[in-house]
């Protein structure tokens, strides 16, 4: 396949006894979207959870296998044998529900990353970087004149477009979004999906959805995954129009979800 | 007719509890103001002799009796701040040990435990205990730095209080700290950022309003207690030099005097003590619920 930015090699994750992600074999292309779709329960959430190591926060959890992050100078690094904070600041995360820090204002929530790793920014370079970020997500219009306020009163699409800000602001090389639009409404989803579309330019984006129709629209490459297995995955428009597994026809018709 | 009549049964039954429920109300509301007044009525002797002066004279004369407030009101604030800022540093220790990094497991229980035994020990015993414990240690201590070596006093009360005030702003802390929803732990981890940083940055900011409402509990706390600061604070009746002298509280000189007040004005001058008690808790209360107030608001 084309460039690769993160690949993983037969990786299983399990909390306790129970094994959520089974060997799977995975690669994602650089500046592309990658969906992983599934029915709830099938490990999709653990599995990106593992590209970042947020994955053994949680009790008891275990992970085997590899993952390795291939950054822009062909420098291969695995992500399992450098330091977890540093593989976080290279690969960002979005949530379920939007997590803004109720404690900061909009100007602190992007530039969080800064703060929380104690990186001192010049002034004129943390205005340059939030002014930035913020026209990314096509949120500058809408709060510049509220930067220093805490940001409790915006909107959920808001609050969840300013938390995908926090994660660029960082300049990793991948964010990963775990179900980004759940809690939102089908406005502000389909902002959210726009966005996604004009920031694939700068960097890889995998998102972790349950819903098949989003798949299909923001996806360039889809993966299938069922009880804990990847079942199939490849370029969205052959998965969507020839599946080659009967699992996959039967969660995008909809018989299984 | 039988449904009728039970459905009656009920509703007077309803407005009893009712009413049980009014009246106790109202009576504690009366039992407050009741409080105040039969107080008020007790220091007007005092009230009258020295007016708004007893607050500002630092004299204690049972004697010729002249009476003035001051190096106790100055006490009770000295001893009641000094603890608190002792018992700080410790109770924020303790919530983010509880609140972060053991919140259940048998560490957690034992810790949780210990401190919360530290709230059922009498006063009476810590007071003795610290009569014969910290005081000698006290007094090494002065005489090393070539200060009157009493040994009771000022510092040797404040110690006593904020071990007494730890298992308060501990535990309320403690609870500040669980309450900070799990996302916004994980997102400051998806960020790259150290338990440390994230504790110290995302949690401490969150939980701010939480601590700050369980040290002003551990004040009002530490402002009324008699019993142990009274063993250990030395009793001198004039305004204390610098925190190693003795001095006393509002509450210890009630505790002290009350049997042998044998005046009418200077039993009522203790009354007025005890209304003063009452004014400074008061106010360093609402004090701490403004503050509390407006960092809720910040937030």
């Amino acid at each position: 396949m084309s460039d690769i930015v993160l690949r993983t090699e037969n990786l299983t994750a399990s909390y306790d006894e129970h094994i959520a992600v089974k060997n799977v074999n995975l690669s994602i292309v650089r500046n592309k979207i990658t969906a992983i779709m599934g029915p709830s329960g099938c490990g999709k959430t653990t599995l990106i959870r593992c590209f970042n190591r947020m994955h053994e926060l949680s009790p008891k959890a275990r992970v085997e296998g590899k993952v390795f992050l291939i950054e822009n100078s062909n420098e291969v690094i695995d992500i399992y044998s450098v330091d977890p904070m540093l593989v976080r600041r290279k690969i960002g995360m979005v949530f379920q529900k939007p997590n803004p820090f109720p404690t900061m204002s909009i100007y602190e929530n992007v530039i969080a990353g800064y703060i929380l790793n104690g990186i001192r920014l010049k002034k004129s370079d943390a205005d340059e970087i939030v002014e930035e970020t913020l026209k990314k997500v096509s949120l500058w219009d809408e709060v510049k004149d509220q930067l220093r306020k805490k940001g409790a009163f915006l909107s959920g699409g808001q609050q969840q477009r300013l938390c995908i800000a926090r994660a660029l602001a960082m300049k990793p090389d991948v964010i990963l979004l775990d179900e980004p639009t759940s809690a939102l409404d089908p406005v502000a989803t389909m902002k959210i999906e726009e966005l996604l579309e004009q920031l694939k330019n700068t960097v890889t984006i995998v998102i972790v959805t349950h819903n098949v129709g989003q798949a299909g629209r923001v996806s360039d490459y889809v993966a299938f995954m069922y009880l804990g297995e990847l079942v199939e995955y490849g370029p969205t428009d052959v998965i969507f129009t020839r599946p080659s597994h009967e699992k996959t026809e039967e969660f995008l018709s909809g018989k299984i979800g | 007719m039988a449904n009728q009549s039970t459905k009656k049964l009920e509703l007077s039954k309803d407005s009893l509890f009712n009413l049980l429920l009014v009246v106790s109300a109202v009576l504690l509301v009366m039992l407050g103001v009741g409080f105040f007044l039969s107080l008020f009525q007790a220091s007007l002797i005092s009230l009258k002799e020295f007016g708004l002066s007893f607050f500002v004279k630092a004299e204690w004369d049972p004697v010729q009796e002249r009476f003035g407030a001051l190096p106790f009101i100055y006490g009770t604030l000295l001893t009641s701040f000094i603890a608190l800022a002792i018992s700080l540093p410790f109770s924020i220790a303790i919530s983010i040990v509880l609140g972060e990094y053991f919140q259940k497991g048998f560490f957690a229980e034992v810790l949780r435990y210990l401190t919360e035994l530290i709230a059922g020990v009498p006063s009476v015993v810590l007071g003795f205990w610290g009569l014969f414990f910290l005081v000698p240690i006290i007094r090494e201590l002065e005489m090393k730095f070539d200060l009157p070596p009493y040994g009771v006093g000022i510092f040797t009360a404040s110690l006593i209080l904020a071990f007494m005030i730890l298992p308060y702003s501990a535990s309320i802390g403690k609870d500040a700290m669980r309450l900070v929803p799990n996302e916004l732990k994980e997102a400051a981890y998806a960020l790259g950022t150290t338990r440390w940083e994230m504790i110290k940055k995302i949690m401490l900011p969150y939980a701010r309003s939480g601590i700050i409402a369980g040290i002003i509990l551990s004040l009002g706390r530490a402002l009324g207690e008699t019993m142990a600061v009274t063993m250990v604070i030395g009793n001198y009746h004039g305004i204390p030099e610098n925190i190693f002298s003795p001095g006393n509280t509002i509450a210890s000189v009630i505790a002290n005097e009350f049997t042998e007040a044998t005046g009418e004005v200077y039993l009522s001058s203790l009354m007025y003590l005890g209304l003063t008690l009452f004014i400074v808790t008061t106010v360093v209360n609402i004090i701490g619920r403004f503050v509390l107030k407006k960092l809720q608001s910040q937030r």
